[in-house]
């Protein structure tokens, strides 16, 4: 097994740019990729692209070739689609295949594009993510599930929907400085919990937005970066993956995501650390809910505990364990088949001391990345650590 | 209408005439049709079970921003219920008289634990057909 680096990370500005084609935005983030990490186009073998409606929002189907050439390059190319965690699958299939010495150089991230459909339009491609039968019949949206989550956990370990406000506030406060997120502005508690119900519990300011936007990431093998002097800091020494029953009303406990435990799981092992080890994190908030579903899964905090986290101060960004530094889907914005390339992009920023919020982690070693699809069906944790 | 959906549609059939059931495995998993093997474990043969004449409400939600088949129902509230081997997810009707919702109530147009009949309705919206529940009077 051969040591993974990254070599680059791209992003588009997180937003909404709702007349600009999905091969424009995967191009961008392609392109700042390549020039952060100074490796030719021509050496990428593999190209991994993680996608979700593209089919619904663009009319287009069997979108790897056209990203292939949006990003100038030829070779192998294939669309990974795990709802809102295409591009964390994405990534975790561009891992294995460098540190089983498949390839060298792999290119790994993703695209959507959702603001030129109506907030219906949208409503309806994001439920496309639960099961169509049983759930989005019984008019389960996304909002909706998450919902439905929120006040099981509740029900189970007590909060209220001010907890859930902390999260937002929060987030929204460390998005203030990145140049890539959506909403560069303060939502105070007061604000979230007064905004409008969308799913009760949960309202405006505990989901994160609809937005357009690419990820792109060039991952590079050890080998590779010191035989052609290529500039990689960051590793990505553990990945994972996890399944659960696709409908909510199937898994065993409606306020816990054993998905992202078993990914968590994978990835400490494959990383050889635990939970304690990890510095900062970045985490699947969709919604405000997510992020304490969220940390309970990665073993940051205890069952029943995640909820009070944000307000307590423990994942601020001046808390031990800082958490979305970037502002998370809930302030950078999620275009879902992005996400989990953005996620990568963001701790190795953090990790390596050129994000515009690493003054908050000046001696952070170790970061997580948590990715989820649907309502935790299909979650992908990384472990990224400095290796030099 | 499109096509039926062989074994969903038979189980909804079967569903609005008092008749649901469960499948269920020699393990005792239940889950919902069409099934070959269990989801939870993968043994079979499954049996068809009755569910249950009443179930327990475990979570619920008011949706408020519905998806384009739901434009005219919303308000609604979907719910989550205990029905003995296995879980439905249904749209809860008559919580309100005459089958309207109580939009600005945070949780009081149904509580968690309470208990409901399983029935079938249609969308207002398309005249879909949706699993509806209804609180049993205590
Ligand atoms: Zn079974």
């Amino acid at each position: 097994m051969t040591e993974v680096r990254v070599a680059g990370v791209g992003l588009t500005r997180f937003g909404s740019h709702p007349e600009r084609t999905g091969r424009d935005l995967f191009a961008e983030a392609a392109d700042r990729a390549f020039a952060d990490a100074g490796v030719d186009r021509n050496a990428v073998e593999e190209l991994n692209y993680g996608n979700f409606m593209g089919a619904l929002a663009e009319h287009q189907g069997h979108q790897a070739p056209l990203m292939a050439e949006a990003a100038g390059v030829r070779c192998p190319a294939t669309r990974y689609e795990s709802a809102c965690a295409s591009a964390g699958v994405a990534v975790r299939e561009a891992v294995r295949t460098v540190a089983a010495g498949d390839a060298d150089v792999v290119v790994a991230g993703g695209m959507e594009r959702m603001t030129n459909l109506d907030t219906e339009g949208a409503t309806e491609g994001l439920a496309i993510a639960a099961d169509d039968l049983f759930e989005v019949r019984a008019g389960v949206t996304f909002p909706g599930a998450y919902a439905l989550m929120a006040r099981a956990y509740f029900e189970a370990h007590g909060g209220s929907r001010e907890d859930l406000a902390h999260v937002a506030s929060k987030n929204h406060e460390n998005a203030l400085p990145n140049e890539y997120a959506q909403f560069r502005t303060e939502v105070s508690v007061e604000e979230a919990l007064d905004s409008p119900p969308i799913a009760e519990p949960l309202h405006l300011y505990d989901a994160c937005p609809i937005t357009d936007g690419a990820s792109a990431l060039v991952l590079v093998s050890e080998e590779y970066a010191a035989e052609n002097d290529v500039d990689a800091p960051v590793a990505v020494t553990g990945t994972g993956q996890g399944t659960d029953r696709m409908a909510l009303a199937d898994r065993t406990d409606l306020a816990a995501t054993p998905a992202a435990v078993d990914a968590a799981t994978a990835a400490y092992d494959d990383a050889g650390i635990g939970p304690a080890d990890v510095d900062l994190a970045e985490v699947h908030d969709c919604f405000t809910i997510a992020e304490v579903l969220a940390i309970e899964s990665l073993g940051l905090a205890e069952p029943g505990e995640g909820i009070a986290a944000a307000r307590d101060g423990h994942t601020t960004a001046d808390g031990d364990l800082p958490v979305n530094l970037s502002g998370g889907l809930k302030a950078k914005g999620h275009p879902v088949g992005a996400t989990g390339g953005s996620q990568i992009a963001e701790v190795t920023r953090l990790l390596r001391g050129d994000h515009p919020n690493s003054e908050h982690v000046p001696d952070a070693e170790v970061g997580v990345a948590h990715n989820a699809g649907g309502t935790v069906a299909s979650a992908v944790v990384h472990v990224l650590e400095v290796a030099e | 209408m499109t096509a039926r959906d062989e074994g969903y549609d038979e189980w909804i059939d079967a569903l609005s005439e008092g008749a649901g059931y469960a499948l269920v495995c020699p393990e005792g998993h239940g889950s919902l049709p069409p099934r070959r093997v269990c989801p939870e474990c993968g043994s079979s043969p499954l049996s068809e079970e009755p569910l249950p004449g009443s179930g327990t409400v475990e979570t619920f939600t008011v949706v408020h921003v519905p998806s384009p088949r739901f434009s005219d129902d919303a308000p609604y509230v979907t719910a989550v219920a205990r029905f003995g081997p296995v879980r439905l997810t249904g749209i809860v009707r008559g919580v309100d008289g005459d089958g309207d919702v109580d939009a600005d109530g945070d949780g009081d147009a149904i509580e968690v634990g309470e208990t409901v009949e399983v029935d079938v309705g249609e969308r207002e919206t398309d005249g879909g057909r949706i699993v509806t529940f209804r609180p049993v009077e205590s």
